[in-house]
């Protein structure tokens, strides 16, 4: 049990390296826009969604927009509609009661780790919590220096740690890679992705993209032949 | 002191992003799955972590196309998670360096 924990915990040990100093840019952009100590972690515990918590901020004016911020952070997490769906395939191990914790805890780095370890064994509680515990806690405290801060330490950007996200989810992309059928899945969704995001604004590039590489694959099996 | 609006979005977004991240764990249950169901959803893995990177490999710049090659051929090569994005940060941190932008 302790050691699935820590598992997860090792597994998860690079990405928070990465996501210091984005938690520590959107805590400076927050405090920037006025937010108080108190509501900058307030929204990370409560809502802990790196890429809304990012569009929330930059939306943010006096009198705050209520409908339009929740219904964007709607949007914005949309895709974990299709991750949650994805993943709940492979929580057997896991005690249903304890499925809306998992789900409050499910972002898009513990989603990722936790469908590359349900490619070779089952995800349990222990090992999840291994994984999503770090994040929040990193999130959480990272965020909150950061508007304590309310300056800048400088540019993720410019330590290529921007791109340790986009590494990330190409190290675990590989780990599915079944060949042929697996090309014509991504084929199909990155090339609707990347219309997609360069046609819309927002971020339904995600959805289309993910449900374009969905029906290829529906498509193209091979009926009476278990894939 | 803090503004009853300012908390009543951020409760807002988080009971609108908790919505999404909880739906999917009671969309298919109960639901056997077989044939071209199973298979979309077989496909959603490695589809969904395509079309999240897409914007970022296929549409940003060479330089970090190039680096998503790089990086993924590591991870073809089965280095560890670690290694691999580490590899990844200096390769696109070194293409930006080198190529104009």
């Amino acid at each position: 049990m302790r050691r699935e924990f820590f598992s997860g915990v090792a597994d998860v040990a690079p990405v928070l390296v990465a996501l210091v100093p984005i938690g520590l840019l959107w805590g400076t952009l927050a405090a920037g826009k006025g937010l108080t100590l108190f509501e900058a972690v307030l929204m990370s515990v409560v809502v802990f969604a790196g890429a809304a918590q990012f569009v929330a901020i930059e939306m943010w004016h006096d009198p705050v927009p209520v409908l339009l911020l929740t219904f964007t952070a709607f949007i914005v997490n949309v895709r974990h509609v299709l991750m949650s769906a994805s993943i709940s395939r492979h929580m057997q191990a896991i005690p249903r009661a304890l499925h809306p914790l998992v789900a409050y805890l499910l972002v898009d780095e513990s989603w990722a780790l936790a469908e590359r370890r349900a490619l070779v064994a089952p995800v349990t509680f222990p090992y999840f919590l291994g994984l999503a515990l770090p994040l929040a806690l990193c999130w959480i405290v990272t965020t909150g220096v950061g508007a304590m801060l309310g300056r800048s330490l400088g540019d993720p950007a410019a330590l290529g740690l921007d791109f340790a996200f986009s590494a990330l989810f190409i190290s675990i992309l590989m780990g599915f890679w079944k060949g042929r059928s697996t090309a014509g899945i991504l084929a199909a969704s990155g090339s609707v992705a990347a219309i997609t995001h360069l046609m819309t604004e927002g971020p339904w590039y995600i959805v289309a993209g993910g449900l374009a590489g969905a029906a290829y694959a529906a498509l193209t099996v091979r009926e009476g032949k278990p894939a | 002191m803090s503004n009853a609006s300012a908390i009543l979005a951020i409760l807002g977004m988080g009971l609108a992003t908790y919505a999404t991240r909880l739906s999917g764990f009671y969309l298919l249950r109960g639901i056997t799955l077989s044939g071209r169901t199973k298979a979309a959803l077989d496909a959603l893995p490695p589809a969904v972590l395509m079309a999240v990177i897409a914007p970022v490999i296929l549409a940003t710049g060479l330089a970090e196309t190039l680096a998503a090659a790089i990086t993924a051929t590591a991870a073809f090569f089965r280095l560890p998670l670690a290694i691999t994005i580490i590899i990844g940060i200096v390769s696109v941190v070194a293409l930006r360096a080198l190529l104009p932008a």
